[in-house]
């Protein structure tokens, strides 16, 4: 009896549109359940397109697309699909939506999908696309996943934003593509005509991919020292 | 013979698949945690590379190339016929291995599978093709970047192993200090192509 109560509360609760359950499902994704720093999700292409803050927006949203497409159909068949082939079905569902996402890029945007191209190839074997179908849109209604698609594409694309504007600015000097500190006059202050600012050099490191990887690394350091729950005890 | 050695110097050592491109990464992090399971998706890494490598260039080529079968420009088509010949031959794989050596199946255990999603098969069919290399050279590569792969894990992992015994502040513990020590392998690894930022500002 009581398994039924629970059951009808459940589906009750189903028909909301953007009650507390779901707009959790995209908050949460954005920092406590952060898919990069602290599911592991998604590392992979992360780090690559982060040198400027260009691509890197065009991959958040690449990817965003993909993870709330994806999760919104898998959770439309996940009735359907038996278990033993359920990953190939997966598989094929989310380089379908790549291709369709990869073409559209080409057609409007042609240098930025030059710059991106083999990367948007590997958004399809992005963990944080399968690990969402396996862990989410499996065993959950269509409305729910696509938001937690959305959300968990939207925790994404925040470290991948943070991580490139740092890396611009810092490597590049610039923001956006718009030159801001350097020591020519292409830029908007030129370094070599002020004297306060003459000491000014950007910093190489930045610019080297292994940079991105100490800014997750230093990400990960100030989130958990803010909240400790997510402290590693092992 | 010069050359395909000079593919897998170049593509085990100096293009590391994880530390010069970062690709592979996840359960690179995730199953770092010690030496022996490294080992073992390590060995099951080099082996599905090997495979599927010359495999997508046989698609590429034979299929989806211009002088294909096919006589048209499939490239469009690309992205789904090498994800699926990639979990197809992984299956097989599996069931394979599961047959004849039931022994490396248990030590294998779930790696198997999982290597589907791992970029790096991927990423390297796809820069097989971005870098147009022929049959020989494309099964050199699969060997190389997947050998590549598995020492940065085996090394990663043996690292971490002896890392617990060190202060490390808590928060970093873990999960923050494998991307800072990875951070700090990928700098060593550039040594072999030569630290200068100039040739990354022009990418």
């Amino acid at each position: 009896m009581a398994e039924t109560m629970t059951k009808t509360a459940v589906e009750k609760e189903k028909l909301e549109w953007f009650g507390p359950k779901e707009r959790k499902l995209i908050t949460d994704p954005l920092n406590d359940d952060n898919p990069v720093t602290v599911q592991i999700l998604g590392v992979c292409s992360a780090l690559a397109v982060t040198t400027m803050l260009k691509p890197a927006l065009i991959m958040a949203i690449a990817v965003t697309v993909v993870t709330g497409f994806s999760n919104l159909v898998i959770s439309l068949m996940r009735n359907g699909i038996p278990k033993q082939i359920r990953m190939i079905v997966q598989l094929v569902v989310i380089a379908f939506l790549v291709t369709v996402v990869e073409q559209v890029l080409k057609a409007y945007s042609y240098p930025v999908w030059k710059q991106l191209s083999v990367f948007i190839g590997l958004i399809i074997t992005n963990c944080i696309v399968m690990g969402r179908l396996e862990a989410y849109a499996m065993a959950n209604p269509p409305w729910r996943s696509f938001l937690d698609g959305l959300g968990n594409g939207a925790g994404y694309g925040l470290i991948l934003i943070a991580v490139a504007a740092i890396r611009e600015f810092f490597g590049r000097g610039a923001f956006m593509g718009y030159k801001i500190l350097g020591a020519t006059d292409e830029f908007l202050l030129n370094t070599s005509k002020h004297w306060w600012l003459s000491w000014y050099q950007p910093n190489g490191l930045m610019v080297i991919p292994a940079s991105a990887i100490f800014l997750v690394g230093i990400f990960i350091w100030i989130q958990r020292s803010r909240n400790p729950k997510l402290v590693d005890v092992s | 013979m010069d050359n395909l050695l000079n593919i897998f110097i170049k593509s085990a050592f100096i293009e590391n698949m994880v530390l010069a491109y970062f690709i592979g990464m996840c359960s690179f992090l995730a199953v770092s945690k010690s030496v022996k399971t490294a080992i073992g998706l390590g060995a099951a890494v080099i082996f599905v590379l090997a495979l599927t490598v010359p495999i997508n260039w046989v698609i590429s080529e034979l299929v989806l190339g211009p002088n294909g079968i096919f006589k048209t420009d499939l490239t469009f088509l690309r992205f789904i016929l090498f994800i699926a010949s990639i979990a197809a031959s992984v299956q097989l794989v599996e069931m394979a291995v599961e047959k004849y050596s039931p022994s490396l199946y248990n030590a294998l255990g779930i790696f198997l599978p999982l290597i589907t999603v791992n970029c790096a098969i991927l990423g390297a069919a796809l820069f097989m093709v971005a870098r147009e290399y022929n049959f020989a050279e494309s099964v050199v590569y699969g060997i190389g970047s997947g050998f590549g792969w598995a020492l940065a894990i085996i090394a990663m992992a043996a690292i971490r192993e002896k890392i617990r015994y060190s202060h490390v502040p808590a928060p970093l513990r873990g999960l923050g200090i494998a991307f800072i020590l990875t951070g700090l392998m990928g700098m060593a690894f550039m040594a072999l192509m030569g630290i200068n930022p100039a040739t990354y500002m022009q990418q």
